[in-house]
Formats: C-alpha cells, sequence, structure tokens
C-alpha cells in the first residue's frame, strides 16, 4: 500500500511542523543544558537543532499514526523547551 | 489506496523500510526540482571567480600581488571620502584566486552600501560590462534569485531539509549500500536507472551529507530563529547582541562619541605580515572609524585551513596598539567550540580553501549530486509508467505532469545557464540594468524549454534539449574567440588557465550533451521506457 493523498498529508503534517517543533525545542534545551557562555550554547543549540529535525521526520514516518506523533512531539516539545529556559533560569 | 478501513488494519504490518521508501519518494518529489536547481547553480559556483573573469574579460589580470599597505592607502581614501561617518567600514584585501580584486563595503547609522569591487591602483570602479558574473550564479542556489530573501530562505531551508531527510532514508532503504554500489545493469531500463542513482548517492555521500548539513547550518538562524529568540528576545538589540557574544572578539567597545583620529593602518599591517607572512591579510574591519573606541580587526587568510575562522588580531583604531589576539576558531585554543564547528562545516561547504584539484572534486561531487537529484525524478517516472501499464486505464496527471518537468527542468536548466553566458558576451554594453537582462536572458530560456518539453513527447523532448544544450555550450569557445582577445588559441598558448579552463569545461559539456542527445536519437531504448507495451513485456 501506498501512501497517498490524504495518508500521506497526515503524516506530512507532523513530521514537518510537529518536527520543526521539536528541532527548535531540542535547541533551546541544549542551550540550558550545554554549560558555556550563551553566546555559544545558542550557536551550538542552533547547530544540532537540525538533526533533531531528520529524526524527527523519520520517526513520524516509521511509526505512521499521525495523532499519536502529533501528541508525543508536542508533549516532547514543551517539556524540552520549558527544561532548558529553566535550566537558564529564564523562566522563573 | 482502497478502503480506509483496509489501510487501519495494515498499517502495523507495514516494514519499517516501506515506510522509508515511502517518506523517501515524498521527499524527493516534492522538492527534487528545487534541490536540482540548488545543486546545479552552486555546483558552478565552485567556479565562481573564474566565471567572474569570463564575464568581464576587459578587466586586468589579477592584483594579488601588490603590497597590502599601498591598496589599503588607496581604499581608505575612498572611504573617508565617501563615507566618514559611517559606524562600520570593511575592506578586502586581494589575496588569491578568490579575491582577485580589492573590495569594500561600509554600514552606516542610516544607510549602507553594498560591496563593490574596485581597482587596488585607483579605488574606482572598473570601466567594464556591467554583469552579475560567476557570483550572481552561485548566489541563484540560495536566494533563487527573483524570491524575497523572506521566501528563499524557507524554501531552499526546506528543500535542504528534504535533502537531509532523502539521504538518510536512502541510506535506509539500501542497506546492502557497498553491495549495490558495485552494481550495475546497463541497458535494462529501470534496473539501470535504479542502479545509476543509487550509486550517485553512494559514490559522494559524504559529500552529499556535508554540503546538505552545511547548508542548513549556513540558514540556521533564519530557518530556526526561536532558539535565538528564547534567550535573547526577538528585537534586533537583542538578535546583534547574540551576533556580538558569539562572533565577535573580545575587546570591542561602543563608540564612545568622542571624536579621536584613526591610527595609521601601515604599523598595523606590518604587524599582521610579520606574524601571517606577506599578502596574508584577507579583512581589514573597522569599527566606529573617527571615534576614540575606534577598533580595527585584521583577518587572516583562510587558504591555509578548511575552516573560514582563521587568527584575527584587534587594534585599539585611536592608538594603534595591539589590544587581543583571535586564535582560528577551530583549534583546541579557541575559546568556542560550537563555533569551531560551524566555522569548520561552512568551510567544507564553501570549499574556498581548495586548491585546484580539489576544487575540480568539488565540482564533480556536485555534478553527482544534481545527477543524483535528476535520476530520483526520472526513476519515479519510469516506476509509475511501469504500474500504469500493468493496470487499466491510461498515466495518471501526476505522471505526465512529472515527465514533462523532468526533461524541462533537468536538460532545460543547463540550457538556461549557457543563455547566461550568451548573453553576457551578445547583450549591447550600454542596455539598461544589462546585468538583469542576463540573469531574464537565462529563465526565458529556460521558460521556453519547460514550454518545448509540454508540447514535445518527453521522449523526444528529452533528446531535442541535449542537442540544444550541446550547441549551447559547444560553441561557447567559438563565442569567446569572436567577442574577446582571451579566447583559446590565446589564452592556452598564454598558460591562462582561468579563460582556457572555462573555454574547455563549457566545451566538454556540449561535448557530453552531444553524446547523450545522439544516444537517446538513435537508440530506442530510452523510448521504449515510456511504451507501455514493452514495459509490461519486461516485468512479466
Amino acid at each position: 500500500m501506498e501512501l497517498t493523498g490524504w495518508r500521506l498529508l497526515a503524516l506530512a503534517a507532523p513530521a514537518l511542523l510537529g518536527g520543526y517543533a521539536l528541532a527548535t525545542a531540542s535547541g533551546i534545551f541544549l542551550v540550558g543544558l550545554l554549560p558555556v557562555p550563551l553566546g555559544e550554547a545558542v550557536l551550538a543549540g542552533n547547530l544540532l537543532g537540525f538533526a533533531c529535525y531528520a529524526v524527527a521526520v523519520i520517526w513520524v514516518f516509521a511509526l505512521r499514526r499521525p495523532v499519536r506523533a502529533w501528541l508525543q512531539l508536542l508533549l516532547a516539545s514543551g517539556i524540552l523547551a520549558a527544561s532548558g529556559l529553566l535550566l537558564r533560569g529564564q523562566l522563573l | 489506496m482502497k478502503g480506509t478501513e483496509n489501510s487501519q488494519v495494515a498499517v502495523p504490518a507495514l516494514g519499517f523500510r516501506q515506510s522509508m521508501t515511502g517518506l523517501h519518494t515524498w521527499a524527493g518529489l516534492a522538492l527534487g526540482w528545487v534541490l536540482y536547481f540548488i545543486f546545479l547553480t552552486g555546483t558552478a559556483g565552485y567556479f565562481d571567480t573564474e566565471i567572474d573573469r569570463w564575464m568581464q574579460p576587459e578587466l586586468p589580470a589579477p592584483q594579488i600581488d601588490l603590497p597590502a599597505a599601498d591598496t589599503v592607502t588607496v581604499l581608505l581614501a575612498r572611504l573617508q571620502r565617501e563615507a566618514p561617518a559611517a559606524e562600520r567600514w570593511f575592506i578586502t584585501l586581494p589575496a588569491d584566486r578568490n579575491t582577485p580584486y580589492p573590495q569594500f563595503f561600509w554600514q552606516g547609522a542610516s544607510s549602507s552600501s553594498s560591496r563593490l569591487t574596485v581597482d587596488a591602483t585607483s579605488g574606482e570602479a572598473f570601466t567594464a560590462r556591467d554583469t552579475g558574473g560567476g557570483q550572481l550564479l552561485y548566489q541563484m542556489h540560495w536566494r533563487l534569485h527573483y524570491l524575497p530573501r523572506s521566501l528563499s530562505n524557507p524554501v531552499v531551508g526546506f528543500a535542504t531539509l528534504f535533502m537531509l531527510v532523502a539521504l538518510i532514508t536512502g541510506v535506509i532503504i539500501h542497506k546492502k549500500i557497498f553491495r549495490d554500489f558495485f552494481t550495475f545493469r546497463p541497458g535494462k531500463g529501470r534496473r539501470a536507472w535504479q542502479d545509476a542513482h543509487t550509486a550517485l548517492g553512494v559514490v559522494a555521500l559524504p559529500f552529499h551529507l556535508m554540503i546538505t548539513y552545511s547548508g542548513l547550518i549556513l540558514l540556521g538562524f533564519s530557518l530556526m530563529p526561536l532558539v535565538v529568540a528564547a534567550y535573547y528576545g526577538t528585537d534586533p538589540k537583542g538578535r546583534q547582541q547574540f551576533i556580538a557574544d558569539a562572533f565577535d572578539p573580545p575587546g570591542l567597545l561602543e563608540p564612545a562619541g568622542v571624536a579621536a583620529p584613526l591610527a595609521p593602518l601601515g604599523p598595523m599591517i606590518a604587524t599582521a605580515e610579520r606574524r601571517w607572512g606577506e599578502g596574508r591579510i584577507l579583512f581589514i574591519d573597522i569599527r566606529h572609524p573617527g571615534d576614540r573606541n575606534a577598533r580595527v580587526l585584521f583577518h587572516e587568510n583562510t587558504d591555509d585551513s578548511v575552516s573560514t575562522g582563521r587568527e584575527q588580531l584587534v587594534f585599539d583604531g585611536a592608538s594603534g596598539a595591539l589590544l587581543h589576539t583571535q586564535p582560528p576558531s577551530a583549534t583546541a585554543t579557541a575559546n568556542s567550540a560550537a563555533k569551531g564547528a560551524r566555522d569548520l562545516l561552512i568551510g567544507l561547504h564553501e570549499g574556498l580553501f581548495a586548491p585546484p584539484l580539489l576544487r575540480w572534486l568539488y565540482f564533480f561531487s556536485g555534478l553527482l549530486g544534481s545527477a543524483m537529484a535528476a535520476s530520483g525524478l526520472v526513476l519515479w517516472t519510469i516506476k509509475r509508467r511501469q504500474q500504469t501499464a500493468r493496470r487499466a486505464g491510461g498515466p495518471g496527471a501526476g505522471l505526465l505532469l512529472v515527465e514533462r518537468l523532468n526533461a524541462g527542468v533537468v536538460a532545460g536548466l543547463p540550457i538556461g545557464i549557457a543563455a547566461y553566458f550568451w548573453a553576457n558576451r551578445l547583450l549591447p554594453l550600454d542596455l539598461a540594468d544589462r546585468a538583469g537582462w542576463e540573469v531574464h536572458a537565462m529563465f526565458l530560456a529556460w521558460l521556453a524549454m519547460l514550454i518545448h518539453a509540454a508540447l514535445r513527447p518527453p521522449a523526444r523532448s528529452w533528446a531535442e534539449q541535449f542537442a540544444i544544450a550541446a550547441g549551447a555550450f559547444g560553441l561557447l569557445p567559438l563565442l569567446n574567440l569572436f567577442t574577446s582577445d582571451s579566447h583559446l588559441g590565446q589564452s592556452l598558448a598564454a598558460g591562462d588557465w582561468t579563460f582556457a579552463g572555462f573555454d574547455l569545461t563549457t566545451l566538454g559539456f556540449g561535448l557530453a550533451f552531444a553524446w547523450a542527445a545522439r544516444r537517446l536519437w538513435q537508440a530506442p531504448e530510452t523510448a521504449r521506457q515510456y511504451s507501455p507495451r514493452t514495459a509490461m513485456g519486461e516485468s512479466l
């Protein structure tokens, strides 16, 4: 069975948008985690975020369940971004 | 797809590799043509300054042997005259192949100049034909020329991301990657295309991965602005602060608002050349000239390292004292590992360090990437043709569209690039917006090829467009003979490899296209792939 039409779109949306959220959130988390000056940490977060994007896209297509992919990606993104900001003391 | 119930049941049964094949196909097809454009114009960019030279044959020989102090004096005089109140003066010295002539730009409180190339002896622009040159051709690969940055950045960014996904899934699909690499079954239609596509991907896989990831890094801040914004805010002030934090060497100050004449640069140049060797200063970056807090940054040439982050010297612009020595970013003594990694990736992407042999390797790797994207697109149509032949009914609209776009893009774009060179030599010198019309000629020629491909049967349009490309490239040396003094007879005799290299390369492309056209014209095999009957016979 092939990936076409709505089935493809239903997977592409969480892969692209959810993957984007996860990539950005991973970058933010990494900035919080790294014990280096802020400018350098942001640079590192930006460098590595894209790898997370590629992994997220592949993961969504391997899972093949759009709703579950959305939920897990957004949940993971929220947790990662929040803990990154907490670690740098940006939320308190 | 038949019935949602069935597909819901079938979902868990689908293998991982099958899912990856679906993703690979989708990602490749969605942005394959954009990727082909990016790959091909970017590949031309590895010879950007050589193309510049060919497109302005009236320019003098490169000025890389002039003493730096003299050139700086000439350029400073011009900057002082033109932009005395600027916040920043930036001078690029002619150092090697990458910068044959000096350049400068300035940024002011309210306005800024674009980068100007000037004569090192006079500081004035050369009198030469108006052209975008090789620089414009290479910039198309991420600026897409007609689009604003706000649009081209996300388009190119997502195309690059799809490329990364397509590469990773491609490796997953072909887990027997080394065996596949040595497998080639020529003349067997679909299998030959499959083998070619795989081999093209595998043979330059390290290059593809490097160029794709570093391409993402180059667009990084515009593609993922929220990582920066989360910590520095969204206003321009915060962004400037980030750039200062991440990239500037220590010791830079805000302007004091107290005037102080700029210290003479001669002693600073002498200090820098004592450290790095004569002629190895690449940039001089002057912040707040004429202010008591002025700083003068010297950047070492990157020609002896892959990384773009070479040593920097920071001088006090008022007293002339050396304040700080910033080590190369990719060394252990540098203070930022992230900047080191970034400079290394960007250096690899741009290949500015590459001596001629390596530069050719870059060029061929880029061509392999272009061919990989192209063969993937063709492969999709061939597979789809075979499936259509097995089922009832004719080919769908999608297949017909992709088949026609493939011919018009894969063969049509090179013709557009050749048209860019033809326009460079044939447009009248006094034409208004001449440089703009060179590019219009490129895209108009390409548009003509797309229309041609839409009207002709695919098997024919491939052959015809390859024949046109053969003429368009193969005759360029002849055009050069009639429109400049740097033709092959002269350039070969003088050992001028910039001009001779351009002419011989285009001649090579012309011959290759002629060979391809002849093969498609004579051999019915390619046409056969498009014939449903033979495709069916093959699958039985």
